[in-house]
């Protein structure tokens, strides 16, 4: 391999890492892709499992009621007995916890394809860690990178969230939408390995684009988890009154939302890390974004699209903060928000970066 | 009794559909009325109009439409950002350009409507803060809220009841204050008579005051934004190699002042561009050139700066990502390009114009876009245009493109024109444009004479006598932008304190605890005394103590329960419960 000299500040590429890091990434894809089969057939027989979780769960009962000292709400109550505040849960009876712990641990399937998440993403780092060390810089120089980035922090959150939670409902949703951008980012976006041009050459890009990555992998979350609030509420409905129309009776009756926790819960674990990616969304994109962009191009703000689209996200999501605080907007209109926030991201990484012309134009896509 | 306090008799207007503090009242019992329509009058609308303005839901509505406002600003050209592609926007939709101008959909972020909402919403955000942090400072320096009558209805409840040996009323009221104090509460203790009470406790209150710093920096933010919008400058400028600059008015190419900008405000500091410096990625894989081949890596500009007139001169770098500070302003490189060196000679063999000529590079290979005027030139003036590319390479169809971005075989492929430039009807030209509509051709691939294209040291006759092109050499020339923004650290430092209250705000947690203390009533205040032995066992079961406790938490708190865990593995560790079966009698 000849080596031609570069600028003082950079080395030059290691070719062959850089084939293992290409490697490394259609291994990834491949175990993702089984991942998301293996979730889809347990979701498709989740009657099956909810027998085996029933099963478990009165075995359980009758242990529980063995034992002493509850603690808390459940506690004894002496005095006029009323029971703490309950929340509608009724509709997924007692197979999933509001807490989201884990109750029922028997589900082979997806427990594999769990399992088989965590390769997948262990194979995914080393694939995107390899191509910046190859490279000698951050891996989100364009948006090949960026996508594949994304998945990496989807995936691990995602796994991250599982060890303490049982969020094996979200599996499809989520490894649906992880295959879905490393397939994009390959065939949309694919990009050799190479340097990136001055203006990216920023330690910012390390910070700046990492909170984005981040934020928009948490966003991508509770994107899953609205939409299914959004289901599981409607379901709830059906439930309790009379369902109207096929949609509801089918919804009614649909097993695998029995798995899901209830709309209320996925309301406020929705919450919960919607404010995680609302101060990720603006410490990245809003104020390191500023920085840099006062540092590369002498104005903190310019409402370049992209810049634009930023905004735009933030103002959703602050506005669906504040739907969660507003007397009539909690519940669905909030779930509707933060699904239009996702869009707007997904519009941001999309549209925008393709056919909006701005100083943003690093997505390294071919002209 | 406990006197009620606390108790703000209308709800602030900063409250008015605040779901969390409907929940709150809820839970406490202390559900308040909104304030109704006042009775007419225009004092009573008035009133009635501000609370609107600065309710909740209003504030949604408002940051909702801003979202929705500010869209129209990514998919039409920007006048802040490019006047020249809203020129041609409007040029190429002659139908809809106008109106969209009408509405100023090319200003978006100045029109009229989008100001007025941004501001609807600060005067909202301003009438919503101060009413808040005036409820808020009255909480901190009052005691706990007065306890509600059946903390059964709170979402985190528990009960104890003492078993024998366990403390009095008074002991157990002084325990659960020692408890929750270390817990870090704020508490209160109210005392009946008979021993029996309660304790009040509150904590996080940090949280509410986060959330007041983070909307108190939103403000900040704006403020600091429009008083930099005001007082700054922005410039730009192009230098070629061994020009310099000197920061004043005339010096600029364009110039873009804040509305309070006095030309006082101009340090005379002065730049020279000695040399310039590309570096593009020469990587070969086994021996073929890398997919990145030839992508730029590196841009430096050596300068001589002057910070004012009477400053030694000194040596700096610019490049990037690396702004230059100058007399308060910051010198940007924003872009850079090739000059080639031209001589054009008119049909009279006289000089019409000679000199470096600033080209506006399209790509990556530097495929440069240039324009010449020669107004001078007599008999008639001549105008050309066309490419200079860096690396001409003939593409075999008589068409040459660059295919690299450094000075390998330098080429002008031009097309000649004659006739009035129209530069004398005193009208602005753009200089990297000439317009050829009322000009004569000369010189292009279609005419008879064919294009000029010129390699380095090379001259062209003009058809017809009209003179003579040559092309000495090359220059380089860099792009500079000067901008001068004093708000920055202003805007900076709010950013960072709205981020610390909203991280305050989001994950801290606001609770409220209450204890309260009974004896069941027959054995009063007779907790501590050894029941009596014997058949009468379910009796003296009433004679003992009983603690009930309630938390309430205001916003979201998904760790209520833990904080109910944790007070009564408390409680425990220091009261003898009596265990819970035995108290499932029934
Ligand atoms: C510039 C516009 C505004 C923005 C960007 C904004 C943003 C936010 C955000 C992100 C939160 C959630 C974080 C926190 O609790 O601190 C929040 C909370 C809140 N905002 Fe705003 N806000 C704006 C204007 C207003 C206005 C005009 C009001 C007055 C009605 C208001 C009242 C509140 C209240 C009461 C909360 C607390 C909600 C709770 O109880 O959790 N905000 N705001």
């Amino acid at each position: 391999m000849t080596v031609a000299p570069l600028s003082a500040q950079l080395s030059p590429i290691n070719v062959e890492l850089a084939e293992y890091s290409e490697l490394f990434m259609m291994i990834s894809a491949f175990i993702y892709t089984l991942a998301f089969i293996l979730f889809t057939v347990d979701t498709a027989r989740s009657s099956a499992t909810i027998r085996r979780v029933e099963a478990e769960l009165s075995a359980e009962q009758r242990e529980r009621t063995r034992a002493t000292a509850l603690v808390g709400a459940d506690g004894p109550d002496t005095g006029d007995n009323s029971a703490p505040a309950e929340h509608p849960t009724a509709a997924s009876s007692d197979l999933v916890d509001d807490d989201l712990a884990y109750i029922g641990t028997r589900r082979p399937l997806a427990n594999v394809a769990v399992a088989l998440t965590a390769v997948a993403a262990a194979a995914h780092a080393f694939a995107v860690i390899s191509r910046g060390v190859a490279a000698s810089r951050w891996p989100t120089g364009n948006m090949f990178e960026f996508l594949v980035a994304a998945a990496l922090v989807v995936a691990v959150v995602y796994l991250a969230v599982l060890t303490r939670r049982d969020v094996r409902f979200l599996g499809i949703f989520v490894i649906g939408l992880v295959v879905t951008m490393v397939v994009a980012a390959t065939i949309g976006f694919p990009t050799p390995i190479g340097h990136v041009q001055p203006a990216l050459q920023s330690p910012w890009i390390a910070i700046h684009v990492t909170l984005a990555v981040l934020a928009m992998a948490v966003f991508t979350l509770t994107f899953a988890m609205n939409v299914l609030q959004l289901v599981q509420s409607r379901r709830e409905k059906a439930l309790a009154g009379e369902p109207k129309g096929g949609t509801d009776r089918r919804l009614a009756k649909a097993q695998f939302m029995r798995l899901v926790p209830s709309a209320f819960s996925l309301e406020s674990w929705a919450y919960r890390l919607n404010a995680v990616g609302f101060v990720f969304w603006t410490l990245g994109p809003m104020i390191t974004g500023a920085i840099w962009a006062n540092e590369s191009w002498g104005r903190y703000w310019g409402w370049d699209p992209k810049e634009v689209w930023t905004f735009v996200i933030w103002v959703v999501y602050a506005g669906y903060l504040h739907a969660r605080a507003t007397r009539g907007w909690t519940g669905n209109r909030s779930a509707w928000l933060s699904i239009i926030g996702f869009v707007c991201i997904i519009i941001n990484y999309t549209v925008v970066n393709i056919w909006f012309p701005g100083l943003h134009s690093y997505a390294g896509l071919p002209e | 009794m406990n006197k009620p306090r606390n108790n703000t008799p209308v709800q602030p207007s900063a409250h008015r559909d605040n779901a969390r503090e409907d929940a709150m009242d809820a839970a406490q019992g202390t559900a308040k009325k909104d304030v109704t329509v006042p009775t007419l009058g225009a004092r009573g609308m008035l009133r009635w109009g501000w609370t609107q303005l600065t309710s909740m839901r209003t504030a949604l509505m408002l940051l909702l439409l801003l979202a929705v406002a500010a869209v129209p600003g990514s998919i039409f050209p920007q006048r802040v950002q490019d006047a020249f592609a809203v020129a041609t926007y409007i040029e190429d939709n002659p139908q809809l350009g106008p109106i969209l101008d009408f509405f100023q959909f090319f200003d978006v972020y100045s029109s009229v409507w989008f100001s007025a909402i941004y501001l609807l919403l600060f005067i909202s955000l301003i009438g919503c803060i101060i009413p808040r942090a005036r409820k808020h400072y009255h909480q901190i320096v009052s005691p706990p809220p007065r306890t509600p009558r059946r903390l059964q209805r709170l979402p985190e409840y528990g009960a104890m009841e003492m078993a024998a040996g366990g403390p009095t009323p008074e002991q157990a009221l002084a325990d659960a204050e020692k408890v929750l104090k270390r817990r870090r509460y704020r508490v209160e203790v109210r005392r009946n008579d008979d021993g029996t009470g309660s304790v009040g406790a509150e904590k996080g209150y940090l949280r509410e005051v986060g959330n007041i710093i983070f909307h108190v920096s939103l403000v900040g933010v704006l403020v600091f934004v429009a008083l930099d919008a005001m007082f700054s400058y922005r410039g730009q400028k192009v230098l070629i190699e061994d020009e310099g600059f000197v920061n004043a008015l005339v010096a600029y190419d364009n110039f873009y002042p804040g509305s309070w900008f006095d030309e006082e405000d101009l340090e005379p500091f002065s730049i020279r561009l000695d040399s310039f410096e590309r570096t593009f990625d020469r990587q070969l894989f086994g021996g073929e050139p890398n997919p990145n081949y030839g992508q730029a890596l590196d841009f430096v500009a050596s300068l001589t700066v002057q910070d004012s007139p009477e400053d030694e001169p000194r040596q700096a770098e610019l490049r990037v990502n690396e702004p230059l500070n100058l007399g308060g302003a910051n010198v940007y490189l924003p872009g850079n390009g090739y000059a080639p060196v031209v001589t054009v000679r008119d049909g009279e063999g006289e000089v019409a114009f000679s000199g470096p000529v600033i080209t506006r590079p399209d790509d990556g290979v530097y495929t440069s876009m240039m324009v010449i005027k020669a107004p001078d030139a007599s008999p008639e003036q001549l105008g050309f245009v066309g490419l200079f590319l860096p690396t001409a390479h003939d593409t075999g169809e008589g068409l040459a493109v660059s295919i690299d971005p450094e000075l390998g075989n330098p080429e002008l492929h031009l097309n000649s024109y004659y006739g009035d430039l129209g530069l004398d009807d005193g009208i602005p030209q753009n200089v990297y444009v000439l317009d050829t509509e009322d000009l004569t051709e000369l010189n292009s691939r279609e005419s008879e004479a064919g294009g000029i294209v010129l390699a380095e040291g090379e001259t062209q006759e003009l058809p017809d006598g009209m003179g003579s092109i040559e092309f000495e050499g090359v220059q380089d020339y860099i792009a500079l932008d000067i901008a001068y923004n004093p708000g920055t650290t202003w805007i900076l430092v709010f950013s960072l304190t709205a981020t610390a209250g909203l991280i305050t705000s989001l994950f801290l947690r606001r609770r409220r605890a209450w204890v309260t203390v009974e004896t069941i009533p027959g054995v009063a205040g007779t907790g501590s005394e050894e029941p009596a032995p014997g058949p009468d066992a379910k009796g003296s079961e009433h004679g003992r103590t009983l603690v009930r406790y309630g938390l309430l938490a205001r916003g979201e708190d998904f760790r209520l329960r833990d904080e109910n865990i944790a007070l009564r593995t408390q409680f425990e560790k220091i009261w003898p419960v009596r265990p819970p079966e035995e108290n499932n009698e029934s």
